[in-house]
């Protein structure tokens, strides 16, 4: 029978069905971070129990990580931070995993540094307690984010108990509209069939958009899947995929051995899904949010739309009908494991060249890793950040999240490559507008929102 | 760890009824400051249940006299959405909740309710609009008064008898060898 990519991926990790009717699923890797991974460490220490293979888990300092240039080992962004930190820290060498410490030249966001240390790879399993996890299936594997007492579980057991879900596939074909990018068609999706929409699936995302996207590109698609309500979302590996892998510090020894295999991992021709949808890449049109919510994603040169969700634009301080790209901003973030690897920078970069950020504004760029800081570095690209106005920081999750600490002023509005518009999510009163780097930069320069095609018309800010 | 079984329960059932309120609404992560799985009370809804510091915000519906000692939340569609924080679940089972009913939930919520013994049921909007403050969920017969409810049958066990899942698992252990024996056959790199 015609299977999908993810039915192969399933039926190879089944262990045994239940009499409750789960599978007892194989987890290959466990990913760890210091916010919710020390409680399931201390929890899983505290109740007498250990790791089955302490080798194939592992942990980073992220979330709460202080961001400044000279931070020390135990330096948090949050009051009581250290705490997460040194529990973290004492755990990981308690249970014997791999830690990469605050200090670690590896450190960085989880869904950043396991792609590029080669932890993740096609075809394995991989949880971790951060909803995010699914931005790993964008190289092929079965990821998916969890809470922290099935961390325990896949800790303890090597497995997890699931009912497998339902599937879904999004194919996208053609080429993208100048100026659009993956984070564009993600907010595109979200907003076509609602942040409910991904009925709990597991979504392969696949067609001619996909097989000629860049890893990065793959890796910020998926990240998004869990906004949209799905299971996760996965990509069928290909050559793109195995050139990003090679060489990498964790990938296989055995390459030929897992190339072999990684090459049969595609849904079979005749695989039916219980959900399919069909999009032109070219009617996607480079995206901003207006409201609290993903799926509350316009075109940039839109309007604020009517809407019932009255809560939610009050909060974000609109009125129906306002152009997008006239709302003036007083911050800017380019960072966390959406759109902060060095393809974005690179991106942005490209903008901020010979330009300045709006004076009212703040700035703010925080590589993914440390690895992606100090490429950053060696192509020049903090210079550019720097002289136009943006501050830079060390690798974590940073404004991606409020957890008390350094943030924007409340009522500020922000433009934002981060993934969730929630009320509060950026700090008490924060209003959050989600978009691409290319355009976090663009409406940094101007000082309202704005696409990278208005400023190149308009030239520069007088920098 | 093991979770007081649920079998019955009668209580006020408090309504929340917008759509797609996510974990950070449900414990904002100011208010998660130990590596901890209690203290977590006072954070629940603390965007909405508080104004200016800890004074509490009269029109926030747990608040209300009307709805003083609710142990079962009611609300609309996606529930428990965003971060995968199972801090939202611990506050509310601390707070005293011990179910939630709602058109749907976050897929990572509705597993971390099975993991600490809260009851999470999905209903229609309809369904939920009717009924009243005061209710009994009878799990064992999976009603709700006498409107019947459907729960997966795994999540349903688990619940009634307020198993440790690490546990139950434990009890496969030889037939998880096995498979990481022929898999190692299989899969080499990964194992190396």
């Amino acid at each position: 029978m015609a299977q999908t990519l993810f039915d192969k991926l399933w039926d190879m990790h089944r262990v045994k069905t239940l009499s409750s009717g789960e599978d007892l699923i194989a987890i290959d890797r466990v990913f760890l971070h210091e916010r919710t991974g020390s409680v399931a460490l201390r929890s899983m220490l505290d109740t007498g129990r250990k790791p089955l293979r302490p080798k194939h888990v592992f942990c980073t300092m992220d979330h709460i990580v202080s961001i400044k240039t000279e931070r020390q080992k135990d330096d948090a962004r949050m009051p009581k931070g250290q705490n997460f930190i040194q529990a973290t820290r004492d755990a990981s060498k308690e249970a014997g995993i791999e830690l990469i410490d605050v200090l670690s030249p590896e450190q960085g966001i989880v869904h950043v540094i396991s792609p590029e240390m080669g932890i993740v790879q096609p075809g394995m399993t991989l949880v971790c307690p951060d909803s995010h996890t699914c931005t790993q299936g964008a190289l092929g594997a079965m990821a998916w984010g969890i809470g922290s007492t099935d961390a325990e579980h896949a800790m303890v057991t090597g497995t997890l108990r699931q009912r497998k879900p339902p599937q879904m596939r999004i194919t996208i074909d053609g080429a993208f509209q100048s100026g659009v990018t993956a984070k564009d068609l993600a907010l595109y999706i979200i907003a076509q069939f609602g942040a409910s929409g991904g009925s709990r699936a597991a979504i392969e995302y696949a067609g001619s958009t996909i097989e000629a996207m860049s890893v990065e590109a793959r890796l910020t698609l998926c990240n998004l899947a869990v906004e949209f309500a799905a299971f996760t979302a996965i990509i069928a590996p290909d050559a793109i995929t195995a050139d990003y892998l090679k060489g990498r510090q964790y990938s296989p020894k055995d390459w030929e051995g897992a190339t072999a295999q990684w090459a049969t991992l595609k849904s079979d021709k005749t695989a039916s899904f219980d959900i399919e949808y069909h999009i032109k890449a070219e009617d996607v049109p480079p995206m901003v949010t207006w409201g609290t919510s993903p799926e509350d994603a316009v075109s940039i040169f839109g309007a604020v739309p009517h809407t019932e969700k009255e809560s939610s634009r009050d909060y974000m301080g609109l009125t129906e009908g306002a152009a997008m790209e006239s709302l003036t901003l007083g911050g800017a973030f380019i960072g966390s494991c959406t759109n902060s690897r060095i393809s974005d920078l690179r991106a942005a970069a490209a903008i901020l060249k010979g330009r300045h950020i709006d004076k009212n504004l703040r700035a703010i760029c925080v590589p993914g890793s440390m690895a992606v800081r100090r490429q950053a570095e060696a192509e020049g690209l903090d210079i550019i950040f720097k002289e136009a106005g943006f501050e830079w920081g060390a690798a974590g999750c940073a404004m991606c999240f409020y957890a008390g600490g350094d943030t924007f002023a409340p009522g500020t509005r922000v433009i934002s490559s981060t993934n969730r518009n929630f009320k509060g999510r950026q700090g008490p009163n924060v209003r959050t507008h989600l978009a691409s780097p290319a355009i976090v930069a663009a409406s940094a320069i101007a000082g309202r929102i704005c696409a990278p095609s208005e400023l190149e018309k308009g030239g520069s800010n007088g920098q | 760890m093991a979770n007081n079984p649920f079998k019955q329960h009668t209580g006020i059932a408090a309504p929340l009824l917008e759509n797609n309120i996510d974990t950070d609404q449900i414990i904002p992560s100011r208010e998660m400051t130990s590596v901890s799985k209690t203290g977590l009370t006072g954070g629940l809804f603390a965007g909405q249940r508080y104004i200016k510091g800890r004074t509490l915000n009269p029109e926030f519906v747990l608040n209300q006299p009307d709805y003083a000692g609710a142990t079962i939340l009611i609300s609309g569609q996606n529930f428990g959405c965003g971060s995968s924080r199972e801090h939202a679940v611990w506050a509310l089972k601390e707070y005293g909740f011990r179910a939630v009913i709602a058109e749907s939930f976050g897929e990572i919520f509705y597993m971390n309710c099975i993991r600490n013994g809260i009851l999470p049921i999905s209903l229609s909007a309809d369904t939920i609009k009717q009924l009243p403050r005061e209710i009994t969920i009878d799990l064992v017969a999976q009603r709700i008064g006498a409107i019947p409810f459907d729960i997966n049958q795994a999540d349903r066990t688990m619940l009634l008898k307020g198993l440790d899942a690490v546990a139950l698992t434990l009890e496969h252990k030889s037939d998880i060898e096995a498979f990481l024996l022929k898999d190692k056959k299989q899969r080499p790199w990964i194992y190396s």
